[in-house]
C-alpha cells in the first residue's frame, strides 16, 4: 500500500508539472501584457496602457477574423453537414475514398496548400485582394472537422432505424432529412461549429501566405507584432487574442465532458 | 429510401466541387509547378535540403516520442485516479488544444527567451542565463507544447476502457509494476499511442508558426520553403518541397492508419 501511494505522488507531482508547462506561460504573458515595464518586473505597475496602444492599432484584424470564423462556419454548415449525412448514407468503397481524401487539408501542411492556391488562383486580383481567399484556406482546413464531428454522431445514432421508421410512416427525403436526421446530430453540428470557429480565429501557417497588407487577421498582426514590437505590446495583443479564444476552448471543454448518466445523448 | 440516391448525389455536390475546385486543382498545379520528376530527384540529392528534410523528421519523431511518454503517463494518472483538483488539472491540461503555432512560439519567448523565466530562475540559482527559446530545443519545446494537449485527450479517451482486471491478474501473478506497464498498459494503449502519434508527427512536420516566431536560423523544411518562396522568389523549388513536405507528411498518417486500424483518422 505504501508503495502504490509513492508512485501516485510521483505521478501527481509529474502531472502537476506538465500542467505548469502549459499555464505557466500564459498566465506570464497575460501579465506581461498589463505590467508598465516587463523587465522591471511587476513591481513597475499594472497599466492598461499596452491593451490601449494594441486596440487602437489592430482592431481591425480582431474583427477581420471573427468575420471570417463567422463566415467560415457558415461555409462548412452548408458544405460539411451535407458530405457528413452522404458519408453517412453511403457505406460503399466510393465513400471511403472520399472520405480519406476529406482529410487530406489536415494531413498536408497549411503552408503547401496555401502556396498551391496562390499558384492556382493568385493571378485573379479581385479574389486575391479580397478576404474571400483567406476564406477559403480556411473553409479547406476546417472543413473535416465539421465533416468529422457530425458523421461520427450519425454512426453512434443509429440513422438506418431511425429513418426505416420515418419512411414506413410515409416521409420523403426531406422530411426525413429535416425532422428525423439534423435534430438528432444537433450534439455533433455544435461540437463541429465550435471547433471549426476555434480554429479559423487561430489559422496562422496558411493565412501568412494567403493575407495582403490590407486582409490581415489577428494571428497574422500576432506574428507581427512578435517580430518587431515590443514585449508589453506583443502581450497586449496575446491577451486579447486569449480572451478571444479562451471562452470557445472552455466551451469545448464542456461539450466534450463525458455525462455521467449514460443514454442521454442527443438531448 | 431505395430512390434518395439522387438526392445524396444532389447534397454531395457543393462539398465535392469545392474541394475539387480549391484543393485537388491547386495541388495538381503545384506538382507541375514543382517541375516533374527530374525536380524531385535533384531535391531529394542536394545536400542542404536532404539535410533539412532529415532535420524535420528528427525533430518530428523527437516531439512525438517525448509527447507520447509525457501525456501517457499524465493522461493514465488522471484517468485512473480521482482526487481533489482532477478536473481543474483536466482543464489546464488541455486549454491549449487550439493554440496557434505563433502563439506557442510567444509563449516559448516568455519561457525560455531573453527576458524569460527560466532565465530569471537560473541566473537566481548559479549566476549563469540560461536562454535556449531560439535554438533547437526551444522549437522542440514548442512543439511539445502544442502537441500534449490532443494527445493527452486520446489517452485519456483510451485508458478509459482498459480493463483494470487485466492488471490485476498479472499483479497477483507477480509481475512487478514496470512488467504490468510493458505487458498489459502499453498494449492497451497502442491504438491510441499510433494514432496520437501520428497527429502530432504530422502536426509537427508541418509546423510553420512556432519557427516563425522564434526567428532562427534553423532550417526546418516550413522555414525553408518559407524563405525560398518570399525572399528568393524561388516558387518552383517551394513548390517541389512543399509537395515533398505534404506527400512525407501524408504517408506517415496513412501508415500509422493501417498499423491502427482505421482509428487515426478519429483523433484528428
Amino acid at each position: 500500500v505504501r508503495r502504490k501511494g509513492v508512485l501516485f505522488f510521483a505521478q501527481l507531482a509529474f502531472t502537476l508539472l506538465v500542467s505548469a508547462f502549459l499555464i505557466v506561460p500564459v498566465i506570464l504573458s497575460m501579465l506581461a501584457g498589463l505590467t508598465v515595464n516587463y523587465l522591471v518586473g511587476i513591481g513597475s505597475g499594472l497599466t492598461l496602457r499596452w491593451v490601449a496602444e494594441v486596440w487602437g492599432g489592430y482592431r481591425d484584424t480582431i474583427f477581420r477574423s471573427i468575420l471570417i470564423a463567422l463566415a467560415c462556419l457558415a461555409c462548412t454548415l452548408l458544405l460539411g453537414v451535407p458530405a457528413a449525412y452522404v458519408l453517412a448514407r453511403c457505406r460503399a468503397a466510393l465513400a471511403r475514398v472520399l472520405e480519406e481524401l476529406l482529410v487530406m487539408p489536415v494531413a498536408v501542411p497549411g503552408l503547401a496548400t496555401a502556396l498551391a492556391l496562390i499558384l492556382t488562383y493568385g493571378a485573379y486580383g479581385g479574389f486575391r485582394t479580397s478576404f474571400l481567399f483567406i476564406l477559403v484556406g480556411h473553409v479547406l482546413f476546417t472543413l473535416p472537422f465539421m465533416v468529422r464531428s457530425v458523421l461520427a454522431v450519425m454512426l453512434a445514432i443509429d440513422l438506418r432505424t431511425l429513418e426505416e421508421g420515418a419512411a414506413s410512416l410515409g416521409a420523403n427525403f426531406h422530411q426525413r432529412l429535416w425532422h428525423v436526421v439534423l435534430p438528432n446530430c444537433r450534439a455533433g453540428v455544435l461540437a463541429g461549429s465550435l471547433m471549426v470557429v476555434t480554429l479559423s480565429v487561430g489559422e496562422f501557417n496558411m493565412t501568412w501566405l494567403l493575407h495582403t497588407p490590407l486582409t490581415k487577421t489577428l494571428p497574422v498582426g500576432l506574428g507581427d507584432a512578435y517580430a518587431s514590437l515590443r514585449l508589453e505590446i506583443a502581450s497586449a495583443y496575446t491577451l486579447l487574442f486569449f480572451v478571444l479564444i479562451v471562452p470557445l476552448l472552455l466551451a469545448m471543454q464542456r461539450l466534450a465532458r463525458p455525462r455521467a448518466p449514460a443514454g442521454r445523448q442527443g438531448e | 429510401m431505395r430512390r434518395d440516391n439522387l438526392w445524396l448525389s444532389c447534397l454531395a455536390l457543393p462539398a465535392g466541387a469545392f474541394f475539387a475546385a480549391f484543393f485537388l486543382l491547386p495541388l495538381a498545379r503545384l506538382f507541375l509547378v514543382g517541375g516533374g520528376v527530374i525536380a524531385y530527384a535533384s531535391i531529394l540529392t542536394d545536400r542542404t535540403y536532404v539535410s533539412s528534410l532529415i532535420v524535420t523528421l528528427a525533430l518530428a519523431a523527437a516531439t512525438t516520442g517525448a509527447t507520447l511518454i509525457i501525456s501517457g503517463i499524465a493522461g493514465v494518472f488522471l484517468q485512473r485516479n480521482a482526487f481533489l483538483g482532477r478536473d481543474a488539472l483536466i482543464a489546464m491540461l488541455t486549454l491549449p488544444l487550439a493554440f496557434p503555432g505563433v502563439v506557442v512560439g510567444f509563449l516559448v519567448i516568455v519561457l525560455a527567451g531573453r527576458q524569460g523565466l527560466i532565465g530569471d530562475v537560473t541566473v537566481a540559482l548559479t549566476g549563469e542565463r540560461v536562454v535556449f527559446a531560439y535554438s533547437m530545443a526551444g522549437l522542440f519545446m514548442g512543439y511539445v507544447y502544442f502537441s500534449i494537449p490532443r494527445t493527452i485527450l486520446t489517452v485519456m479517451a483510451t485508458a478509459e476502457k482498459l480493463d483494470p482486471r487485466l492488471e490485476e491478474a498479472a499483479r497477483s501473478l507477480g509481475a512487478a509494476p514496470w512488467q504490468v506497464l510493458r505487458d498489459c498498459i502499453i498494449p492497451g494503449l497502442k491504438p491510441a499511442l499510433l494514432s496520437a502519434g501520428a497527429i502530432c508527427f504530422a502536426t509537427a512536420m508541418g509546423a510553420f508558426g512556432t519557427a516563425f516566431t522564434l526567428a532562427t536560423r534553423i532550417n526546418v523544411l516550413a522555414m525553408v520553403i518559407y524563405t525560398e518562396f518570399t525572399l528568393q522568389a524561388n516558387i518552383a523549388l517551394a513548390a517541389a518541397l512543399s509537395f515533398v513536405l505534404g506527400a512525407v507528411t501524408w504517408a506517415v498518417l496513412a501508415a500509422a492508419r493501417t498499423a491502427a486500424g482505421g482509428t487515426v483518422a478519429a483523433a484528428g
